[in-house]
């Protein structure tokens, strides 16, 4: 299995609490890889830490047979040129067209003319299903037309990995999957190496080729899909059977707990 | 209270190391700004001309209106103080030194950079602050945008060519004031008038006030953008780091003013 991104002995911060604890894992090439886990778990600080926006306390991210971490800004923006990333809320520029949008990654880093740019603009659009979207500003689009449209700008370099960060959130069903056959296509057809974190099982279940699982700092899993649903841990059992939390307190620890003990 | 367990040094530690870390923030921000508006050019980093173009109709020809209101009012009640202590020793001529000297001087600059600060200032903090909440700028830096080139730079521009056009039309529309008043209630002649204007004014006078304006627009676009882009949260925090940006850009205004005066009075 050849490798996308290898992350060794990660440990990250965020102010003195410990979020990611010293984890290892790798992510294969060509395939869509879902890292899963519960509110809080450390999966979107773990994403921001793979696209190189934040640096963390120790450890290693291998991307390309380089360790990012230890990256330039220059030298990371030649491998950010090379990962398209679709944010939770779309992050499309709001005082731009959707085309401008889209455009943006071309302009700046690329030397191509305008036409060349608007034709390539419409491409990406289409292939997202917003054809004739290209004048309407992103506060005139819905939440799921924002994310495509999103997408089309994650898109516009025709990167080689591709990340989604929550793609189905705050979305309806029927939008939400329609997002995620969108995400087996461009693997499918493009063969880009897709990194999606969630934690909506559904999502999970339909595109995921690979699992990496989360809880509290660690990694608890990392496996394919079949692997995932016959592993007989029972923090992913409990996950993947939608059972709450067990009560933390006995009825007296509670009571020292509120009374401030 | 420090609780028992702290010592003197673990207190004063605590209370230090937030001005440190913003401290070392602000450098940081004075730092970018100042590498990506004068070094990257140089480097095939070219700056967006279009979007300096907008930034200075948003900042400087939208706050024509204002600017000429607000001038011409200080320009009639600087004319009215004037004459009220010229009159009584029958030197109201001099009504029209006062008021030329001390708007190209001081209050041409000054207005236009409170007023600029309430305007521009207020509007880049909450800009780069709801970017900062809805992930823009983390999709610009994912993009291999940096930021500050993108989004800054143009402010910086646009104040820095901005401010000082604003203050000369300022100057301008106030002395204007000042005219319509000693020409109608005060019966000074036209001509007398302005005759006495073009004597009191120094080509010193008028570049110090630029000088002035120039560093007023550097100064109200960091503090605009170093507040948007400490927003850590959400909406309620725009708000706040919006109101921080307005006071402390006209705190930092009038800081930097009181310093370009003393210099001026003792190097020109």
């Amino acid at each position: 299995m050849e490798k996308a991104i290898e992350v060794e002995n990660l440990v990250t911060h965020y102010g003195d609490r410990e979020i990611l604890k010293n984890i290892s894992f790798s992510i294969p090439k060509g395939s869509i890889t879902v890292i899963l886990g519960g509110s809080g778990c450390g999966k979107s600080t773990l994403l921001k830490h793979l696209i190189g926006l934040l640096k963390p306390t120790s450890g290693r991210i291998i991307i390309k047979g380089n360790d990012i971490t230890k990256m330039n800004e220059d030298q990371m923006n030649e491998i950010r040129k090379k990962m398209g990333i679709l944010f939770q809320g779309a992050a499309l520029l709001n005082s731009m067209t959707i085309l401008d949008n889209v455009a943006l990654p071309l302009h700046e880093h690329t030397k191509l003319k305008e036409s060349t740019i608007e034709i390539m603009v419409r491409m990406k659009l289409d292939l997202v299903g917003l054809s004739g979207f290209d004048s309407f500003y992103p506060s005139q689009l819905s939440g799921g037309m924002k994310k495509r449209a999103g997408l089309a700008r994650a898109l516009a370099l025709d990167p080689e990995m591709l990340f989604f960060d929550e793609p189905s959130a705050g979305l309806d069903p029927v939008t939400a999957a329609g997002l995620d056959e969108l995400i087996i296509k461009l693997n499918k057809v493009f063969r880009m190496t897709i990194i999606v974190v969630t934690h909506e099982l559904p999502s999970v279940f339909k595109i995921a080729d690979y699992v990496i699982m989360l809880d509290k700092g660690y990694v608890i899993f990392s496996g394919t899909l079949n692997e995932l649903k016959t592993s007989d841990n029972p923090r992913i059992r409990m996950f993947l059977e939608r059972q709450p939390e067990e009560e933390k307190y006995s009825p007296d620890d509670y009571f020292k707990v509120i009374a401030g003990e | 209270m420090p609780s028992e367990s702290k010592n003197i040094v673990e207190v004063i530690g605590s209370k230090t190391k937030p001005i440190k870390i913003s401290i070392h923030n602000i450098s940081c921000i004075i730092n970018d700004i100042f590498y990506w508006t004068f070094i990257s050019p140089f480097k095939g980093f070219p700056i967006r001309f279009k979007a300096c173009v907008n930034e200075m109709v948003k900042a400087g020809y939208n706050s024509v209106p204002i600017i000429s209101v607000i001038s011409f009012f200080i320009g009639v009640i600087l004319a009215f103080q004037a004459a009220y202590q010229l009159k009584k020793v029958g030197a109201l001529i001099y009504v029209a030194n006062l008021v030329g000297v001390s708007l190209t001087r001081e209050l041409g600059p000054i207005i236009t950079a409170i007023i600029v600060s309430g305007r521009s200032g207020s509007a880049y903090a909450a800009e780069i602050g709801s970017m900062k909440a809805a992930e823009e700028i983390d999709a610009l830096i994912s993009m291999g945008i940096n930021p500050v080139r993108f989004i800054v730079v143009p402010k910086l521009i646009a104040l820095m060519v901005m401010v000082p056009a604003l203050t000369i039309f300022s100057d301008l529309i106030g002395i204007f004031g000042g005219f319509v008043l000693s020409t109608t209630i005060l019966e000074i002649h036209p001509s007398n008038y302005f005759q006495q204007t073009i004597n009191a004014l120094l080509v010193k006078d008028i570049l110090t006030g630029l000088m002035k304006a120039w560093a007023f627009g550097v100064v109200i676009t960091i503090v605009g953008v170093y507040q948007g882009f400490m927003v850590k949260g959400g909406a309620e925090e725009v708000g706040r780091r919006t109101t921080s940006a307005v006071v402390a850009s006209i705190f930092l205004v009038i800081v930097s003013d009181l310093f370009f005066t003393a210099l001026f009075y003792y190097f020109t």
